[in-house]
């Protein structure tokens, strides 16, 4: 393998407990959303698109449907001779095998691999968050800063502040501290998960974190503190545009709700900054006689007779006769049938809701989003 | 049935480019269709579904989109160490040769059929849109112990499309005993031939030492040396695109539930992969009866139409009985009826464009109207 500047390493274990049952079989960056994505092509298509084309991608937690859906990676222009993504899961080691400590211990597991392209950077992401991102020019700051790490941030309110990682800077960006869900924040820039390091710096906290057996090996509670305590040069990067965390039920259908406006804030139409995902390669969606569709997002492979209003569909939905789907999230392969009434709910893929059903109607709070699958039903 | 590969060959050399401005620029088996594909899909799609490995297209004339179109084949799971997809002009390169017509087209490319490691030849066009099972004709042709097996599909009611296909005469055993023109006559064959691989490369020597020109006509249906053809009846779902007419009313015949399953529920048709994003329907949005490919935004009103990717209708615009291809845009205020727009159309909102319901309004790509 010949030398790369940037290797992009994509923490994808996760659990996304919050999910509950969307995520039972499934690690949370292959949940589906915007009617046709996976969480995982947000940060994959922001590679491809930024031109990085060498990716780890680091999977633990249910692992399977991932692997597959990445595959050898050509639906992001992967598939490449020098680079390309590779899937990182834990493996054995001569002194024995473990899962993942943290994140940080997943990177250094996998040190050998970034090695290999011996790169100048090393951009850290993760696969929880819907967003769009030139990393490039993240690049270009983090270069002009000469800093060793560079966190993008993005700005929150001072009450959303206690839920994030904050970073308290200077007035010119530099981090001289950074607060963990801070009670009481000192500033509005929450870290989004994204660090580019210097990749021999990067290297040596690693190698030395991983000697602490007290530490938790996560870039946020470990690495970025011993890095601020050495004096090192880190850099906020202020990110502006839509970036959402869609890791509640909530969370996942406000975003997917989001998608619905004429002028979305993330415009999934936009021909120079494609999110490519793999095609499920169905036919034209047929929009029945007596159908109605409004205000929605609907995916190839849906047969709709029904009423749709501001409501997502995935790709295969089927919605029978006199149903009516309001506010709500329908993933991939749904069947419904006739008389269906949904409102204010994400209905999991591959369910099938017979003549009649009624879903999240006739609730006093619909404050709740309903999530609606084969075990909760 | 025990191991057998199949040869496959599309043949497009008599495929003529009969669809006014939709075949201004390309050849008529790269036309768009079904709101997403392209004639030529389903040929291949019936091809990879067969489990063939080896797919040659004679290609002659505007092929520059189907080129871009298929690439490597991979859409098709042709994109193989080992045989693949094979798209061959007629290169002619031995000052000798003295074949003509397609004969020359096969002659020219035998490389392609020494090499490949099947031992069956399946002939395919593209004016025919059906999901023809390979492997069920083959077995049929196994049966029967023909040399050639050529497919037809008895049509209860013929439409003008219909005029110019061949007819076959089948007897009581199911063997060919003759094909024609006879308009009236309902066993249309549909451009599919299957027949072993060296029986055909001896055919093809033999035409051109007789100074033969084409293929079907000169081995098959003239049939010199006798062989035993016999006639595979298909009974499943076959359009036939021939002219803009037949293109158009094809289209919206998708319309109906049943066409679109028979075509696009089972063994789904594959085509090149395109990232577009759902389709968006604004509160304003009025659809029915309508297909939709993604990557549309739709604010007005559709009805009884075809949309292909990336498709804007505005608010305000109307669009009835039409087929709209790709990245077409129909401003506020703008009406269509009964219209094809080719790829890349903009129309002006202060346009009302009504073709006849046989007879659409035709606009070539890229214009503005």
């Amino acid at each position: 393998m010949s030398k790369k500047e940037v290797v992009a390493m994509l923490l994808a274990g996760g659990q996304g407990k919050r999910l509950k049952g969307l995520t039972r079989f499934l690690a949370k960056p292959a949940v589906y959303f915007g009617g046709t994505y996976r969480i995982i092509d947000f940060p994959l298509s922001n590679c491809a698109n930024s031109r990085i084309d060498t990716v780890g991608v680091l999977t633990q937690y249910e692992p399977m449907v991932l692997h597959a859906y990445i595959g050898v990676g050509n639906d992001w222009d992967m598939d490449r001779k020098n680079g390309g993504v590779f899937v990182l899961p834990p493996h054995e080691r001569e002194e024995g095998s473990s899962w993942y400590q943290g994140t940080a211990d997943a990177i250094y597991r996998n040190l050998n691999f970034v090695e290999r392209f011996d790169p100048e950077h090393v951009l850290i992401l993760s696969g929880d968050h819907i967003y769009k991102m030139d990393y490039g020019k993240m690049l270009d700051y983090h270069k002009e800063k000469d800093a060793d790490c560079t966190i993008s941030v993005v700005n929150v309110t001072l009450e959303e502040a206690s839920r994030f990682g904050m970073l308290n800077t200077d007035d010119d960006l530099k981090i001289y501290e950074f607060d963990e869900k801070p009670e009481h924040p000192k500033s509005t820039l929450a870290s989004m998960g994204i660090y580019l390091f210097k990749w021999d710096v990067l290297k040596s906290y690693l190698i030395q974190d991983e000697t602490n057996p007290t530490s938790s090996y996560d870039f946020g509670k470990d690495i970025i503190p011993l890095l601020l305590d050495d004096d090192k040069t880190l850099y906020a990067y202020p990110f502006e545009g839509y970036w959402r965390d869609v890791g509640t039920i909530q969370s996942l259908w406000e975003s997917n709700m989001d998608m619905l406006s004429e002028h979305p804030e993330l415009d999934l139409n936009d021909p120079n900054w494609r999110i490519f995902t793999r095609s499920p390669n169905q036919p034209a969606q047929y929009i029945a006689p007596e159908a109605k569709v409004s205000d929605s997002i609907i995916n190839e492979g849906c047969i709709v007779h029904g009423e749709i209003n501001h409501s997502v569909l995935f790709f295969g939905v089927e919605v029978g006769e006199g149903s009516m789907i309001t506010d709500s999230v329908i993933m991939p392969n749904v069947k419904i049938g006739k008389n269906v009434r949904i409102h204010r709910a994400i209905i999991d893929d591959g369910m099938v809701l017979p003549d009649g059903t009624q879903i999240g109607v006739d609730r006093e709070d619909e404050s709740e989003i309903l999530l609606i699958t084969n075990e909760s039903l | 049935m025990g191991m057998k590969g199949f040869v496959g060959v599309i043949n497009l050399d008599h495929e003529l480019d009969q669809l006014n401005e939709l075949t201004y620029f390309r050849c008529g088996a790269a036309v768009p269709f079904g709101g997403r594909y392209r004639l030529i899909d389903f040929a291949l799609s019936n091809m990879m579904y067969a489990g063939m490995e080896d797919i040659a297209l004679f290609v002659r004339r505007k092929y520059r989109s189907l080129m871009d179109h298929l690439g490597e084949g991979r859409p098709w799971d042709l994109d193989r160490k080992r045989g693949g997809l094979f798209i061959l002009p007629p290169d002619w390169h031995d000052p000798t040769d003295t074949s003509l017509g397609d004969l020359q087209h096969i002659h020219n490319n035998m490389d392609y059929f020494h090499r490949s490691s099947g031992d069956i030849v399946v002939n395919s066009g593209t004016q025919h849109v059906n999901k023809v099972d390979f492997n069920e004709v083959y077995k049929y042709h196994k049966e029967k112990g023909a040399d050639v097996t050529v497919v037809y599909k008895k049509i209860a009611e013929l439409e003008p499309e219909h005029g110019p296909c061949r007819r076959v005469e089948v007897d009581e055993n199911g063997y060919v005993s003759g094909f024609h023109h006879e308009r009236d006559h309902s066993n249309v064959y549909l451009e599919i031939f299957i027949m072993d691989k060296e029986l055909y490369l001896d055919q093809v020597r033999y035409s051109i030492a007789h100074g033969k020109s084409y293929f079907f006509r000169d081995v098959i249906q003239h049939n010199p040396n006798g062989l035993k053809i016999a006639a595979y009846e298909y009974t499943g779902y076959n359009a036939v695109i021939n002219s803009v007419e037949s293109y158009y009313k094809n289209s919206l015949a998708l319309l109906n539930p049943d066409n679109y399953m028979k075509l696009f529920h089972e063994k789904p048709v594959q085509t090149k992969i395109k990232y577009e994003a759902p389709t968006k329907y604004l509160e304003s949005a009025k659809v029915t009866n309508s297909l939709l490919a993604n990557g549309c935004i739709i604010g007005g009103e559709v009805e009884n139409s075809i949309l292909f990717r990336g498709v804007k209708v505005e608010k305000g615009a109307r669009v009835v009985n039409s087929v709209i291809l790709q990245k077409c845009t129909i401003e506020a205020g703008a009406v269509l009826e009964n219209v094809i727009l080719d790829k890349d159309v903009r129309i002006s909102g202060d346009r009302t464009l009504i073709g006849d319901v046989i007879k659409p309004y035709v606009t070539a790509k890229s214009t503005s109207v």
